[in-house]
């Protein structure tokens, strides 16, 4: 029998893929990374935010993130490169009872699992977030050690510390095929080539069904559409990025989000109240008259901004809204870091840290029993959506 | 000393209001020209740096003069604004930008009003030459039109072509300047009444459902056209060299606009890169504003532009050096000096062939592109959409004009209209738009052996033919009878000086050999466009010939009106008659020999600034390239932020491509950088709140 060429081919080279990357080759592993765009990052990751919370309520997204974070503080350590980190946490400023009831029922679970997070005063989120309309504020959560980090310089900087581990990347290279042998995926092939391996990693984001149905599973991974946007630079002013979870006036978007990257820009998203299923990233005319009057009214000297870019990307999205990571059902070679829910980013070098850990030692990183809640032989009914961004 | 940099005096331009306006720059009060851009009204106090960058700290000049970059950025009551395109109010407050701004603490909830959503027949983004012509033909069906242009005033840069245009008479008003040809087509527009024109509106977006945003005034409106036309025109090309950041280096046409329009003396010493059209037109402007020249580089053997724009500068004695480029530019804070060489035909400089200029301003001019970002995602997003003018294809606003007038018949047939578009506008469109075709020997002829006649130096085959339609004698045609024919005198002539006044290459002069009965001197009779008082009756001046060589002295004997010509003089000069047919104008200058300089050191070419938005350099970029195998710029756009900035990589993606080519090789396959909304940057209060429009 022929040698195979790599010890393990991830598909996608995206916010969960090349950290993926990093962290196989970091075992030893001989890596190849694929993917169908000019280089890394190029689909979903750099649409993404670049805000990075461990403060969810899911004690799976809660313990990836917690790694994630980490890993993103340390990375001008761990591989000198600058990535964007800004700490200053996530504030979810409150102004409704309900809503109060909800963040703060959430409070117990999330400092069960260690997470510095705690409800504040009125003045202390005005503190945190200057300029903020007080007008019915109760209050809210900080999660100080949460943070922010540019995607697009991450993606880059795991690649390139992959690459020196001796990893490679392929670029332009879509996946037309995947070789079945004995149930088990044998090859990967796209218009430029053939490449075999003892193991695959789906790592194709929003096209991460079409690889699942090529090894002949089904996953419910379906992307819908959320816009985004950045400003011009301005001054350092906002520590945390914060999330509105209130539904617009405008009876058409959901919570909505922003905050201040490390260089400067405001950088924001909302959620559409009726999800934009598909693949679209054309730019709507909808979103910035919508976005704006919610920036404003949250906190109106931010009408003194500039906008300068848009853009849409895809959240692939999971029924129950928790991503789907492990090993594939019936195909034992096939691992699956999919279905992020448009938190890829976030928790990209969690899953990469934890399937790198699976795939080498035979076991993640992390608690197996909470590992388990990801696994793609789950119940995804759709009872345990978690309602927060 | 606000004084000398104001043009006052314009052999073409009209003196425009006093500058009554008064402002204050970091707390000192200076005059302004009511209306006029914050930045001509700071250059013209002798304010030329706006901000220290947000990165690096280093000094930011004048660049686009078009709200294209935001290298001028100053804080303006507090508020960052770009100094071109922020009109000058009575006792505004400018401030000098040094890093980021901030952000200031308004808390006043705006009055949120309604994003006006407007439908139209038809929405053309330009108000310039090609849509104004577009316009006038689209009109005639009884269409809802709105045109929407980011400028203060309709014409686009009509406004700027202070000279004749070429081109013929009968189809695009050849031999009028540009400036007027502008004038008449907003009069033309004017008085349609199914035609709208926003002013002061760019078109900022093109959105998948087929929708436009326009950023009208302070408030952002969305257009929803049934039929869309991008006339946009052009933006400059940049260069990357060593000090090309420096203020004091930009655009020929961000040149003509502080000039022309502003009527700012925004240089004392000029330097120009790039012998085009642009660069060489803008050297005779220049020197109509009084701006010392110093000399222009062209990378090629020849020149590309208009073999007589090249020959009417070369006679005033501006030296031109073809297979020369600037090597860098130099200057603490702003430039202070430029250095070019000879290169070889790889385009290398030659060592040893270095040579130093003092100048203040350094003019890039190498050539256009088209403004066509709106266009092409409009055609990604299937809408009917049209484009003309240099938004299509780049060529002379004469082109542009009759692009525009094709472009709407075109439109008017697609949509139904029964309308004729003549097979001979196509032909005559394609000669607007050709290059210059061959060049041939100066012939002299006059075959009816009139005492006066003129000596018409048009040896270049290009569009223009205004000299044909006015001689009343019919005595001048092209040699092959098309307007691309090289012009010849074919008959008697009268001595009316209708030919030297209209022709827009300043190539005609007339000789009187009957002026001095003893034969000894002869009367020459030049065309005339400087500045009153560059040369005066009586005054004994340096002769030159038709390329530029000296010939002689001549004695300045009269300058006078041309009569029926708008704004050309005729200066009536006395030679010898030997040289009376030799004589094609006269030197302003003498030129001297330039110092040697010395050539641009590696790290210098590394520390070259690239992407000017996020000060990023030639030396990270190849390096990143080199070191990853990179072929995508997106991928540079990640690791490096090029691109990233306020002008979206309008200016840096070709001279990143170029470098993509030279790390990489020519055959290299380079993934494009995605394109985005908005085109330029849009205050959010614009989405909110219903201001003035």
């Amino acid at each position: 029998m022929m040698a195979k060429q790599y010890d393990v081919v991830i598909i996608g080279a995206g916010s969960v893929g090349t950290p993926t990357a990093y962290f196989l080759a970091k075992e030893g592993k001989k890596v190849l990374c694929i993917d169908q765009y000019s280089s890394s990052g190029q689909g979903q990751n750099k649409a993404a935010i670049g805000g990075v919370r461990a403060t969810h309520s899911d004690p799976a997204k809660i313990t990836i993130c917690k790694k994630s974070l980490e890993i993103f503080s340390a990375w001008k350590e761990t591989a000198g490169t600058d990535i964007g980190w800004k700490p200053g946490g996530y504030c979810f400023p409150i102004y409704t009872e309900k809503d109060e009831k909800t963040m703060r029922d959430m409070l117990p679970i999330q400092k069960k699992f260690g997470l510095n997070i705690d409800w504040i005063d009125a003045n202390g989120i005005a503190k945190a977030v200057p300029g903020i309309n007080m007008k019915g504020l109760r209050g809210g959560t900080l999660s100080p050690d949460d943070g922010q980090v540019s995607p697009l310089m991450a993606s880059e900087s795991f690649t390139r510390e992959a690459r020196k581990l001796g990893a490679e990347f392929r670029y332009r290279e879509p996946v037309k095929k995947l070789g079945m042998k004995d149930g088990s995926v044998a090859s990967v092939e796209t218009d430029r080539g053939t490449y075999t391996a003892e193991t695959f990693v789906n790592a194709a984001g929003a096209n991460a069904t079409a690889i699942c149905e090529m090894a002949g599973f089904s996953m419910p991974v379906i992307p819908d559409s959320h816009e985004a946007g950045i400003t011009s630079p301005v001054k350092p002013f906002l520590p945390p990025l914060v999330v509105d979870i209130r539904p617009g006036s405008d009876v058409m978007t959901k919570n909505f989000y922003f905050g201040q990257v490390e260089s400067g820009q405001i950088i924001f998203c909302y959620t559409p109240l009726q999800p934009i299923l598909g693949t679209d990233r054309r730019e709507t005319s909808e979103f910035m008259p919508i976005l704006a009057r919610r920036l404003v009214s949250l906190i109106p000297r931010l009408k003194n901004l500039t906008i300068r870019r848009l853009w849409r990307g895809l959240y692939p999205m999971t029924p129950d809204g928790v991503p789907i990571i492990g090993k594939a059902p019936g195909v034992d070679n096939m691992f699956l870091g999919i279905g992020m829910c448009g938190q890829g980013f976030m928790m990209g070098p969690g899953v990469g840290y934890n399937l790198a850990s699976h795939i080498a030692k035979g076991k993640p990183a992390m608690d197996q029993e909470i590992y388990e809640l990801l696994s793609p032989k789950r119940d995804m009914g759709r009872g345990k959506a978690e309602r927060l961004a | 000393m606000a004084a000398d940099r104001r043009i006052d005096s314009h052999p073409i331009l009209a003196p425009g209001p006093k500058a009554s306006v008064s402002f204050r720059f970091n707390g000192k009060l200076y005059k302004a020209k009511p209306g006029e851009p914050i930045s001509s009204a700071m250059m013209a106090n002798g304010i030329s740096v706006f901000n220290a960058h947000h990165r690096d700290g280093a000094p930011q000049g004048i660049f686009c003069a078009n709200g294209q970059c935001a290298q001028c950025l100053v804080l303006v009551n507090g508020h960052p604004r770009k100094a071109c395109i922020t009109p000058v109010g009575e006792g505004i407050d400018v401030r000098y930008l040094e890093g980021l701004p901030e952000l200031p603490a308004d808390d006043s909830q705006p009055m949120p009003g309604e994003t006006e959503t407007v439908e139209t027949d038809v929405l053309i983004v330009g108000a310039g030459p090609a849509g104004l012509s577009a316009a006038a033909e689209l009109a005639v069906a009884g269409l809802k039109i709105i045109i929407a242009d980011d400028k203060q005033e309709v014409g686009g840069k009509l406004g700027l072509q202070t000279h004749n245009f070429f081109g013929s008479v009968r189809d695009c008003n050849a031999g009028m300047r540009g400036m007027d040809i502008g004038t008449l087509m907003a009069e033309e527009i004017d008085e349609l009444e199914n035609v709208k024109v926003w002013l002061g509106s760019p078109a900022v977006a093109v959105f998948c459902d087929g929708l436009v945003g326009i950023l009208r005034g302070n408030r952002y409106c969305l257009v929803k056209p049934k039929h869309l036309l991008i006339t946009a025109g052009a933006r400059e090309k940049s260069l990357a060299f060593p000090g090309c950041d420096l203020p004091g280096v930009y655009g020929g046409g961000a040149f003509q606009t502080l000039v022309n329009r502003d009527m700012v003396r925004a240089s004392k010493k000029l330097f120009i890169v790039g012998g085009g059209n642009v660069g060489l037109i803008a050297a005779y402007h220049a020197l109509q504003a009084g701006i010392e020249v110093l000399g222009l580089v062209e990378a090629l053997p020849k020149c590309g532009g208009y073999k007589v724009h090249l020959d009417k500068i070369l006679r005033l004695g501006i030296p031109v050096w073809t297979s020369h480029t600037v090597l860098k530019a130099e200057g603490s804070g702003k430039l202070e000096k430029v250095t070019i060489a000879k290169i070889d035909s790889d385009f290398k400089p030659l060592p040893g062939t270095e040579m130093t200029f003092d100048v203040d301003t350094l003019l890039v001019a190498v050539g256009l592109a088209p403004v066509n970002e709106l266009l092409l995602k409009a055609r990604e997003f299937d809408m009917s959409v049209y484009a003309a003018g240099d938004a299509d294809v780049i060529a002379e606003a004469s082109a542009a004009i009759f692009s525009g007038h094709i472009t709407g018949r075109k439109m008017l047939r697609d949509m139904g209209h029964e309308v004729e578009i003549p097979a001979e506008w196509y032909e005559i469109l394609d000669m607007l738009r050709a290059k210059p075709g061959p060049t041939h020997d100066l012939e002299i002829l006059n075959p009816a052996k009139s005492r006066v006649y003129p000596v018409i130096r048009c040896t270049q085959e290009i569009p223009c033919n205004p000299c044909t339609a006015v001689c009343p004698k019919d005595s001048i045609r092209t040699d092959n009878g098309k307007m691309t024919g090289t012009p010849q005198l074919l008959g008697g002539c009268v001595g009316c000086t209708r030919c030297v006044a209209i022709c827009p290459g300043l190539a005609i002069t007339l000789v009187d050999t009957g002026y001095d009965p003893a034969g000894k001197s002869a009367l020459v009779t030049l065309p005339w466009e400087m500045p009153a008082g560059t040369v005066r009756p009586g005054q004994t001046v340096n002769t030159m010939g038709f390329e530029g060589g000296k010939v002689g002295t001549g004695k300045v004997l009269a300058i006078k009106s041309s009569g029926w010509q708008n704004r050309r003089e005729l200066l009536l000069l006395e030679v010898p008659a030997k040289d009376a047919e030799k004589v094609a104008g006269i030197r302003l200058y003498d030129t001297r020999p330039p110092p040697a300089g010395t050539p641009a050191t590696a790290e210098e070419d590394d520390n070259t600034i690239v992407c000017r938005c996020e000060r990023i350099t030639k030396g990270e970029i190849a390096s990143y390239i080199k070191e990853t195998g990179c072929t995508d710029f997106n991928a540079l756009k990640a690791a490096l932020r090029v691109g990233m900035g306020p002008c979206g990589g309008k200016t840096c993606t070709e001279l990143v491509m170029r470098i993509f080519k030279q790390v990489l090789g020519r055959d290299a396959v380079i993934e494009q950088h995605s394109e985005r909304p908005f085109t330029q940057e849009v205050p959010l209060s614009a989405f909110i709140e219903g201001g003035e429009e």
